[in-house]
Formats: structure tokens, sequence, C-alpha cells
């Protein structure tokens, strides 16, 4: 039998105002993926502990009911999953057929798993929203589209990164979330250990 | 306002062409498909560039539309209505005031800065589709970074005329990967696609198609050694601000031959004429 009560406070912590906040969380992260290494900051939706009220921003404003969801790890919990169900209807699904991602790094490992889009149309890749415990503008350096010069970000992995942009134009595409705050990398940078 | 949603558009509309941009901006100069709507004006009047900017918009920002660098024409003045109705959103006609920059045909002359975001209208995205009408090839052209039709064609246009004779849509490409159509901006303003501060989006309604160059991004016009790409423009200065150096309409003044060059950018002219420069045609300051 499916249980199909919803988790207490599934229904809470929502935009007041979606139009205006879903329009101003995507220029946000719009921000953050055109310009990697920048941070910006999302406020306006409460999710569940254990995820990252930037990660439930950017799962309100990207997500909706044709775009399948992964969550790994600690984030794979009754309360967001009922919470993300409720306020975007996005299906969840395993990590292979996932548009969008959320999870710690060490859980969303490997990474090959998640879709990198096809040489005809590299747009059907997944997106991973990254939980980490530490974003600021110091560690690996990123060159690329977007970047004058040269950014620092901190990166939970280096390898991985750079395995995926040796695959462009295919390759996941990256936002990593730290509490409101949230960064942006793109398949297209570079990345090399500082 | 209250009569619509922000930006005319439904929220699950405005998601999916953000989608579609993110990708955009992940993979420079690719066009990713978007399921674009029916907007209140017909294709070819900018409805790619309408949702485009209607998905970008916020409540706080400034908007400026140009049609053929121009504030006062038909399509500038009607979709900068349509925005102030459905979004509230404060208007501006000065390149430095505006936060979204919605453009037909042209790049304005004043640098555009970090933030900025500059939308462009696209007829055709497809900068292959008049060598190879099929999809299907054109998609798989670009998967295998096959671009020796489009050489050909510049090629053929030298043996043909002695120089590249595209003057606008120039092709151009992306980080050295995908080759873009510009849109039809005029080739005079390909330099400044390449390493600009503004994040560029370029979205076809009619095509269903959206593409980004993000900041900072390399973008080289196509060319051969011996016949290198040149930015030209109308060998005369503006009779109205006396700029040599911006892009000219040619203006037919009577039935006799008479002409006159004028700014394509009003915002540039009108600017440089507020500072007290003179054209050959414009009053000057002594003579009011």
């Amino acid at each position: 039998m499916t249980d199909t009560t919803l988790s207490p406070g599934a229904m809470a912590g929502g935009f007041a105002d979606a139009p205006t906040q879903s329009a101003e969380g995507f220029r946000a992260i719009l921000l953050a993926l055109s310009r990697p290494g920048q941070i910006v900051s999302l406020t306006g939706a409460v999710p569940p502990a254990p995820m990252p009220v930037a990660a439930g921003v950017a799962a309100l404003v990207l997500l909706d009911n044709t775009t399948p969801v992964h969550l790994a790890g600690a984030l794979d919990c009754a309360a967001v999953r009922d919470w993300i169900t409720f306020h975007t209807a996005a299906p969840l699904v395993c990590a292979s057929e996932a548009v969008f991602a959320f999870g710690r790094w060490s859980d969303l490992a490997p990474v090959s798993r998640f879709a990198i889009g096809t040489p005809d149309y590299p747009d059907r890749a997944a997106t991973l929203v990254v939980v980490t415990d530490r974003l600021d503008d110091a560690g690996a350096t990123l060159r690329g589209p977007g970047i004058d010069g040269a950014a620092r970000l901190s990166l939970p992995e280096i390898a991985a990164f750079r395995a995926n942009r040796a695959l462009f134009p295919l390759g996941f595409d990256t936002l990593l979330t730290c509490g409101d705050r949230l960064a942006g990398l793109p398949r297209s940078t570079r990345v090399e250990a500082a | 306002m209250s009569d619509y949603n922000f930006a005319y558009l439904d929220e699950q509309t405005k998601r999916m062409i953000r989608r579609a941009i993110l990708k955009g901006v992940a993979v420079p100069g690719y066009q990713v498909p978007f399921a674009s709507r029916e907007m209140p004006m017909p294709y070819g009047w900018g409805t790619g560039g309408v949702q485009v900017t209607a998905a970008c918009l916020t409540p706080g920002d400034t908007l400026k539309v140009i049609d053929q660098g121009a504030d006062d024409t038909t399509n500038a003045v009607s979709i900068r209505k349509f925005f102030q109705r459905t979004a509230g959103v404060a208007v501006t006609e000065s390149t430095a005031a505006a936060t979204i920059i919605q453009t037909r045909h042209r790049i304005p002359e004043t640098p555009l800065t970090e933030g900025q975001i500059l939308v462009y209208q696209v007829p055709i995205p497809e900068p292959l589709r008049f060598l190879e009408p099929r999809e299907t090839e054109t998609r798989r052209m670009h998967a295998l970074e096959d671009y020796g039709l489009m050489h050909v064609k510049l090629y053929e246009d030298i043996a043909r005329n002695g120089a590249i004779a595209t003057s606008y849509a120039y092709p151009v490409k992306v980080e050295g990967r995908y080759v873009m159509d510009p849109s039809p901006i005029p080739k005079f303003d390909n330099p400044k696609l390449s390493g600009s501060r503004a994040l560029q989006v370029f979205g076809a309604g009619r095509e269903q198609r959206i593409y980004a160059v993000p900041p900072y991004t390399d973008v080289v016009s196509l060319d051969f050694e011996d016949h290198p790409f040149e930015a030209s423009k109308a060998p005369h200065a503006c009779d109205l601000c006396g700029d040599d150096a911006s892009y000219l309409d040619e203006v037919i003044t009577d039935d006799s031959g008479g002409r006159m060059f004028v700014c394509s950018d009003t915002d540039h002219c009108a600017g440089r004429q507020a500072a007290g420069h003179r054209g050959r045609l414009s009053p000057q300051e002594d003579a009011a």
C-alpha cells in the first residue's frame, strides 16, 4: 500500500508571490550560470531540512511536472520528497532518467550516471544541484565562457569536472548551493586545481 | 496590469523558457529547441525575443527596446508598451540606464556593461538553413562540427564578387565550437559580440529556438587568411551628430538623388547632439 499522506509541513515554505519570486530567483540563477564563480543569494522559499534554501528556491523556479527529478542521499527523505511533489509536481526518478538531481556530491557519485545529452541534442543533459558545506571564491581556478580571465570557486572535486568539460558540448551542468547561496558551473567551464 | 500574470506568460511557460535559456548559456551558440507560444503579435515581429524577455524580466528591471537601433519605430514602441502594460516595468531609451535591452538587428553603440542582458529577435536561427534545408541534416552537421559548407558559401562569394558579400547575419563561431547566426545584425556589429560584458540571449519564436552567448565569450566571424573579416559601414559621418564611427542609415530625402546619413542608434545620436556635436545637416548652436 502506498501511503498517500503528505509529511507535515510539505505544503508550507513555498513562494508567497510566485511570479515575482520566480522571476527574481531565475535572474539570480541565470547570473550565476552565465558568470561561473560568481556567488548569488537566493531566498524566498523554506524547504524542509536537509535541503538548503538556495536549492529549494532553484527547485521552485525550475521544476514542474515535465522535469523528472532525482533526490540523492539524505535529501531522499519523506519531507523533501513530499515538499518537491506538492510544490512542483515533478516526478521522482532514478539518476539516469533525471533532468535535475539534488544531493551532496558524495551522494550524487558516480556522476557518470546522469544524462549528458546527445550529439544532436546536447541540451538534453541533467542539471546537478549540489549541496555543499562550503561555497566561496577560493580553491579551483575556472576559465571559459562567462569568465573575465580566471575565477576561483570552492569545488567538491576537480577530476569529475575536468572529465565533464572534456565531453563538451555534451556534459551535465552544475549548480552548487550552500545555505541561501548558489554558484553555477556550466559544462563549458575549464577547471584547474589551484 | 492586474489582468495579466507578471510579464504576460503563465508560470509553466516561463519555467520552460528559463530552462532552455540556462541550457543555451551552458552550451554557447547551440540552438536549444523550446515550445514557443503564440504571442499577441505576429511571427516576425519579435515573438522569440518577447518570450525571452518575458522569462527574464523582474519587477525591478528597466527595459529598452530597439528596432534597427531606433527606440521610436513601430516594433520597438509596441513591444515596450506591451511590457509596460503586462509587467509594469520601467522603460528607458538610454542604453546605459537599461538592465534588459531587447533588440531587432542592432547592437547598441554604447558599450554594454556587466549585469545587462541583450535579447535578440531572430528570424532564422539556423546559419546553415539556406545551404541545407533539412533540419535533420543541419542538426547532424552541428553535431559533427561539419561547417565546410559555410566556408564554401563564403568562398563562392569571393569567387563571384571578389569579396565576401554577406553584409548582415554574418556567420560566427562561438568558443571555437558552434557556428551561429548572430541574427540579421550588420556585420559592423559582429566584433561587439565577442568578449561582451553583457549576457546575450537570442530568441526565435517561429523557429522555436533559443541560444545564448555568455559574457566574455570568444566569438569569431568566419573568414579566410587572405580575405579577412572586415566590419564595414557607409563611408560617411552622421549628418546629425557628425559621428564618423557609428553605423549609419541612408535616408532618401527627395526624388532627385538627395540623401543623408544618420546614426541607426537613435540613443547614441541624440546623446551626441545633446553634448553639442553637430553634423553636416543639423542646425548649428549659434544659428538658432
